[in-house]
């Protein structure tokens, strides 16, 4: 096979180490990170505050069902010549996609978790005199922990996915720009060592966020895991 | 009692009227669906009676009028046993240091010393009832509603339950509205039982347990077998009605 589609590991390796040791890797890891990280915390806060307030109002309920529904299928890629007509071209633009692909996942996850609380728990409490305030912090919260932890591994891998696709095409830096830049010029290896990259921090972060989870809700994991 | 649903109107109880003496233990036996949890949550103030009105002496000074007991899985699965015990003491005035060491005394007094730091998903059936019954026993309310307490478990563990709970009633004479679908249970544990018909729920009859205490389990001859007899004859027909009647939605 050519090594034009694939080239050797050691080729990929000596791509790897070249890239690291010029510096260039790095800060375009660090740029997506920053991205992805400025993203995903603006959009999963929005998308956690709304699956909570939606979770709580029937009323914000019946006017959030349907834009949900209709929003939340179509392909966020899809939307990013919208966000660049939008915000134009720069970092707004790929803070603001990254965004909408956490805060739907987190919504959803969310708004799942509080719902599906067995009323049981909550008829304790009521029997048991707590306060509202013990009831969210003591109840509500912990009961959708790990519903709620496991939408924000999903909104982190959107998160991911959105912003590493909209630097392939409007970005000059970051690690889909220097994928792009790889294949205008031809060097597959430089296309390999981004690709790995990526997958890296997908893997990274699944294991903090499972190690998070751990520590959190160590009653779900312990039998979940 | 009756709950309105999307498909309309849906009565849970029918004139259900009783009342339970201070220090009582009474049970509740009916088929199932005949509104023996919806009696429980009555009485819990959980539901507001859609006629009619539940009248409770009122409990002594700082303590709280009633708990709830639950058939299973109303212990927190988030919360150690320790914490789910010290659930029950939150607002009792004391410190968070003063509420642990009193429910550390309540996990000891059901024999869980060992597992306060467990979560019930670690603990078999058996010890998680124990641990409710910790947990009502640590909130100490006036009147107790035990809602088939010990309905999922298996026929020993639920003797052993059986005994504790009659150690800790005649130690504290609390009043006790037990609801159970066991007969043997209920001719075991009851001073009074209530039978009731299907839905809508009504009071079919009250029959007086005369038997000596203590009681010994599993007897099954003499006045105990004449009254689990009786209780059956009058529940015979309501059942077979339940039986082979479509299930309604709760």
């Amino acid at each position: 096979m050519s090594p034009l589609y694939c080239p050797a590991p050691s080729a990929i390796a000596v791509a790897l180490l070249r890239l690291t040791t010029r510096g260039v890797l790095l800060a375009d890891t660090a740029t997506t990170l920053l991205r992805l990280a400025l993203g995903f915390v603006v959009g999963g806060s929005i998308g956690l505050g709304l699956g909570l307030a939606m979770s709580w109002s029937a009323r914000l309920r019946r006017i959030g069902d349907p834009v949900v529904a209709a929003a939340h299928p179509i392909p966020k890629t899809a939307i990013l010549p919208l966000i660049l007509v939008v915000f134009g071209i720069g970092e707004p633009a790929i803070v603001a996609a990254a965004a909408i692909g956490a805060c739907f996942p987190l919504l959803i996850n969310t708004m799942t978790g509080v719902r599906q609380i067995d009323p049981i728990y909550l008829e304790v409490a009521a029997n048991y005199g707590s306060r509202p305030l013990d009831v969210v912090l003591k109840i509500i919260v912990p009961a959708s922990l790990p519903s709620i932890l496991a939408g924000v591994r999903i909104a982190f891998n959107a998160a991911l996915v959105v912003t590493i696709a909209i630097e392939l095409v409007a970005a000059e830096r970051g690690l889909g720009a220097m994928m792009w830049l790889a294949r205008e010029t031809l060097r597959t290896e430089d296309l390999y060592a981004g690709l790995i990259v990526v997958a890296t921090l997908g893997i990274g972060f699944n294991a903090l966020l499972r190690w998070v989870a751990g520590v959190l809700a160590p009653w779900h994991s312990r039998h979940a895991a | 009692m009756t709950y309105r649903t999307a498909s309309g109107p849906l009565p849970a109880l029918r004139d259900v009227s009783f009342t339970v003496g201070a220090g009582e233990l009474v049970c509740v036996v009916g088929p199932s669906g005949c509104g023996k949890t919806t009696l429980l949550k009555l009485l819990a103030g959980l539901l507001t009676p859609s006629s009619g009105s539940v009248v409770t002496a009122p409990p002594p000074p700082g303590r709280p009028a009633n708990a709830l007991m639950f058939q299973e899985h109303a212990l927190f699965p988030w919360m150690t046993v320790l914490e789910n015990v010290t659930f029950a003491l939150d607002g009792n005035g004391a410190g968070r240091r003063g509420r642990l060491d009193r429910a550390r005394e309540f996990v000891e007094r059901v024999g869980l010393t060992q597992f306060g730091a467990a979560y019930p998903h670690q603990l078999s059936a058996g010890m998680r009832q124990r641990v409710a019954l910790a947990r009502v026993l640590a909130r100490n309310p006036y009147v107790w509603l035990m809602d088939e307490p010990f309905g999922a478990l298996d026929g020993q563990t639920r003797l052993l339950l059986q005994e504790e709970l009659l150690r800790t009633w005649e130690a504290h004479q609390q009043s006790i509205l037990f609801v159970t679908h066991d007969i043997d249970e209920g001719v075991r544990l009851a001073d009074r039982i209530l039978v009731m018909t299907g839905r809508p729920g009504t009071m079919r009859e009250q029959v007086v347990v005369t038997l000596p205490r203590p009681r010994q389990p599993l007897v099954g001859d003499g006045e105990a077998a004449e009254i689990k007899c009786r209780i059956w004859r009058l529940l015979e027909d309501e059942v077979r009605k339940t039986l082979y009647s479509p299930r309604a939605e709760r």
